[in-house]
C-alpha cells in the first residue's frame, strides 16, 4: 500500500517536471497558428516537420538561421571547455584528494566560493576584460569562461570520488611493480570513472545550455551557439515559438545523447569490494 | 637469498620523530613480527621497508642491496594490506596476475604462476569472481596470493588480521604459518596483537613509541622481558607488577608484606634497592590449584574480589599490597566473592625489574 502511494507520487513528481519540456517537445511538431491559439488546443489537430523543414532550409517557408554553424560552435565549445574542465579537474581532485601542501583548505574553499558567485555577476568584468583580449566573439573567449565555471566544480566532484578510493589501492600497485603514473592510470582512473563521467556530463551541460554570458560575448556565426541562436527567432513584433520549439529539440537531443552514453558509468555502483569498508 | 637489515633507521614528519633510529637484522627465510601498541612505528618501518614511507636517517638493505631511495616496485618485495586493497575491478585472476602483467612476464608464465598460487591457496574455483563476491576470509587468502605469485625477496603484512572476526582469525593465522612453511621466504609481519606474535613469529621485534624495547624468540621474550614494557605487553592476562624494596634478602612489597628473592636473581640486588615484582598470573594459584609442582613457593593469603570460570581454569581478581593482582586458579573449583584462600606464588619465574629504569635485572 505504501509503495503504491510512494510510486504515484514519483510519477505525479516525474510528470509535473516533465510537462514544460514534452510541451516544447510537442508545439515543435505543431504549427504556429496551433500554438498561439485561443482558447488553447491541448490535443494537437495536426503534426507537421514544417518547423525543422524552415530551420533547415527545405521546405516551402524558411528562417535565415544558420543552424549548423550555432550547432558547430556550440559542439566546439562545448566539447573543448569540457575536455580541458575534466583534465584540470582531474589533476586537481588527485592533487587534493591525494597530497598534502600548505593551504591547501584555503584554496580549496577559494573554489567553491568561487563557484558560488553567479555566473551573471561576472559578465561585465569579463566583456571588459574580453573585449580588450579581442575575445569577443570568439570560440575561445567562450571556452576559457566555461573552463573557468566549471573547473571548481569538476575538481569537487573528482576530489570526492578519489577521497573513496584508498590509498592502499594504488600503493599495492606500486608495490606490485607500478609507478605512480601506472598506478594511477591502471588502478584509480578506472575506480573513479564514474566520477569523471559525472563530472564531464555536468560540465558539458552546463556549457552546452549556458545563454546569459554566451549572449553578451558573442556576435555572429563565428561564435553564437544554439542558445544563443534561439533569440534569432524573436523579431520586433512578433516571436516564431514553432521555430523556437523546434530547434530547442535540436539543442535537447544532443545533451540527451550525451547522458545516456555516460549514464552506464554514472549508474554503475562500483563495488568497492577490494577492500574492508 | 634475501634478509633485510636497518640499520640506524629513523623517521621524521617534520619535528615529530616517529621511529628513533632503529637497527634490526632479518635473517633469509626468517619470520619475523614487529609488535606494539598503535603509534609505537611499527607500520612507519614497514612502510620504510616497502619504500612507502621516505626514510629520514639510517639504512635499510635488502638482501646485499642498500634501497633507501629505491622506489617500492625495484625493491622486489609484496605486501599484503590491512584493508587487503584488492583491485576492485578485476576478477581474482587479474588480481593475481597483475604484477606480473606489470613486469611483462608472457601469458603462459601468468598463468601458471596464478594457477600455483591459487592451488596454494585454495582458490581454484574462486578466480572468476571479483572481490566483491568473495567472504573475508578469501579475500585475505586472494590478498596473500597475490604476494606470493611474484616469487619476491620478502612478504610484508600489516595487520593482515585485524578486519576478521576471531574465529575466522585464528584460522588465518594457522593458514599463514602453514604458507610460510610451503613458500620459505623472509616476513616481516605488524601486528598490535600479541597472541598472533608469539604464535606466528621465529622472532618477536617489541616497539614502543620508536624504540624497539626487545628482539627476541617468542620464549625469550616471553620468560625473560627485557623490561616492564614488554612483561605487561606480552602474555595475556598481562604480568602482574608489584612494586616493593629489596629488604634482608626479601622484596619488601609496598603494603608491608614480604616474598623471598628468586634464588636466581638474588646475587643480582643489593639491599635497599628499589624493585618492581613481576609475577605472572599463572604463577599465582590457590595451594594446590597450581600449574604443578612449585620449586619456589612463596605462601600468601588472599582475599577473592572476583573470580572469571573460564572452564578448564578460573581467572581470580585478588588484591597484595594494596594493588590489583590477577591470578589463575586450575583445576575445578567454585570460588565466591569475599572467600579467603591460602595462595602460592611459583618464585622461580617471578622477575625483578629496577623501579627506576624499568628494566630486568636479570642478566642478559
Amino acid at each position: 500500500m505504501q509503495s503504491v502511494a510512494l510510486w504515484f507520487a514519483t510519477f505525479l513528481l516525474m510528470v509535473i517536471m516533465s510537462v514544460p519540456g514534452l510541451w516544447v517537445v510537442l508545439s515543435a511538431f505543431r504549427p504556429n497558428r496551433e500554438i498561439l491559439a485561443k482558447p488553447p488546443v491541448w490535443v494537437p489537430t495536426e503534426l507537421t516537420l514544417a518547423n525543422f523543414g524552415k530551420i533547415f532550409g527545405f521546405g516551402s517557408e524558411q528562417v535565415g538561421i544558420p543552424v549548423t554553424s550555432y550547432f558547430m560552435n556550440s559542439m566546439i565549445i562545448a566539447l573543448t571547455s569540457t575536455v580541458i574542465a575534466l583534465i584540470i579537474g582531474m589533476a586537481g581532485g588527485y592533487a587534493f584528494a591525494r597530497y598534502r601542501f600548505r593551504f591547501k583548505g584555503g584554496i580549496f574553499l577559494g573554489l567553491m566560493l568561487f563557484r558560488a558567485v553567479p555566473g551573471i555577476a561576472l559578465s561585465l568584468p569579463i566583456f571588459m576584460i574580453w573585449s580588450r583580449l579581442g575575445l569577443i566573439d570568439a570560440k575561445m573567449g567562450l571556452i576559457i569562461v566555461y573552463v573557468s565555471l566549471n573547473v571548481p566544480f569538476t575538481i569537487w566532484l573528482i576530489d570526492g570520488f578519489f577521497r573513496q578510493i584508498p590509498m592502499s589501492l594504488s600503493e599495492a600497485a606500486q608495490v606490485d611493480g607500478c609507478t605512480r603514473w601506472q598506478a594511477f592510470w591502471k588502478i584509480e582512473f578506472p575506480l573513479a570513472r564514474s566520477g569523471i563521467a559525472a563530472a564531464g556530463v555536468f560540465a558539458f551541460l552546463t556549457s552546452w545550455n549556458e545563454f546569459a554570458l554566451a549572449s553578451q560575448l558573442t556576435r555572429s556565426t563565428d561564435s553564437k551557439t544554439l542558445p544563443v541562436g534561439l533569440m534569432d527567432f524573436t523579431a520586433q513584433f512578433t516571436i516564431d515559438w514553432a521555430g523556437m520549439c523546434a530547434m530547442a529539440v535540436i539543442i535537447i537531443i544532443p545533451a540527451l545523447i550525451m547522458t545516456f552514453l555516460v549514464q552506464k558509468h554514472l549508474i554503475a555502483g562500483l563495488t568497492f569490494g577490494g577492500v574492508k569498508g | 637469498m634475501a634478509g633485510i637489515t636497518l640499520a640506524g633507521v629513523e623517521k621524521h614528519y617534520g619535528r615529530m620523530r616517529v621511529v628513533h633510529g632503529i637497527d634490526l637484522d632479518i635473517a633469509h627465510e626468517e619470520f619475523v613480527v614487529l609488535v606494539g601498541p598503535s603509534g609505537c612505528g611499527k607500520s612507519t618501518t614497514l612502510r620504510m621497508i616497502a619504500g612507502l614511507e621516505e626514510i629520514t636517517g639510517g639504512e635499510i638493505r635488502i638482501g646485499e642491496r642498500v634501497v633507501n631511495d629505491l622506489p617500492p616496485r625495484k625493491r622486489n618485495i609484496s605486501m599484503v594490506f590491512q584493508n587487503y586493497a584488492l583491485y576492485p575491478h578485476m576478477n581474482v585472476r587479474d588480481n593475481l596476475g597483475f604484477g606480473l602483467k606489470i613486469a611483462g612476464q608472457p601469458q603462459a608464465v601468468i598463468a601458471e604462476r596464478v594457477r600455483e598460487a591459487a592451488e596454494i591457496l585454495g582458490l581454484s574455483e574462486l578466480l572468476d569472481r571479483t572481490p566483491a563476491e568473495l567472504s573475508g576470509g578469501q579475500r585475505q587468502r586472494v590478498a596473500m596470493g597475490r604476494a606470493i605469485v611474484r616469487h619476491p625477496d620478502a612478504f610484508l603484512f600489516d595487520e593482515p588480521l585485524s578486519n576478521l572476526d576471531a574465529k575466522l582469525r585464528g584460522q588465518m593465522r594457522a593458514e599463514i604459518k602453514k604458507l610460510h612453511q610451503k613458500v620459505k621466504t623472509t616476513v616481516v609481519y605488524v601486528t598490535h596483537d600479541q597472541i598472533e606474535a608469539m604464535t606466528l613469529a621465529d622472532r618477536i621485534v617489541v616497539m614502543r613509541d620508536g624504540y624497539i624495547e626487545q628482539v627476541g624468540t617468542p620464549m625469550e621474550v616471553f620468560n625473560h622481558p627485557a623490561n616492564t614494557f614488554v612483561a605487561t605487553f606480552i602474555g595475556s592476562p598481562p604480568m602482574n607488577l608489584l612494586p616493593g624494596r629489596i629488604e634482608g634478602g626479601q622484596v619488601r612489597l609496598a603494603g608491608g608484606e614480604a616474598v623471598p628473592v628468586p634464588a636466581r636473581l638474588a646475587a643480582r640486588v643489593a639491599e635497599g634497592l628499589e624493585v618492581v615484582l613481576g609475577i605472572r598470573p599463572d604463577d599465582i594459584s590457590p595451594v594446590g590449584h597450581g600449574l604443578g609442582e612449585v620449586a619456589e613457593p612463596a605462601d600468601i593469603t588472599l582475599t577473592v574480589s572476583i573470580a572469571e570460570p573460564l572452564g578448564m581454569e578460573s581467572l581470580i581478581y585478588t588484591t597484595i599490597a594494596g594493588q590489583e593482582v590477577q591470578a589463575k586458579l586450575y583445576g575445578p573449583r567454585i570460588v565466591g566473592p569475599g572467600e579467603v584462600l591460602p595462595f602460592r606464588l611459583a618464585l622461580e619465574r617471578a622477575h625483578l625489574f629496577d623501579a627506576e629504569t624499568g628494566d630486568t635485572l636479570e642478566a642478559r
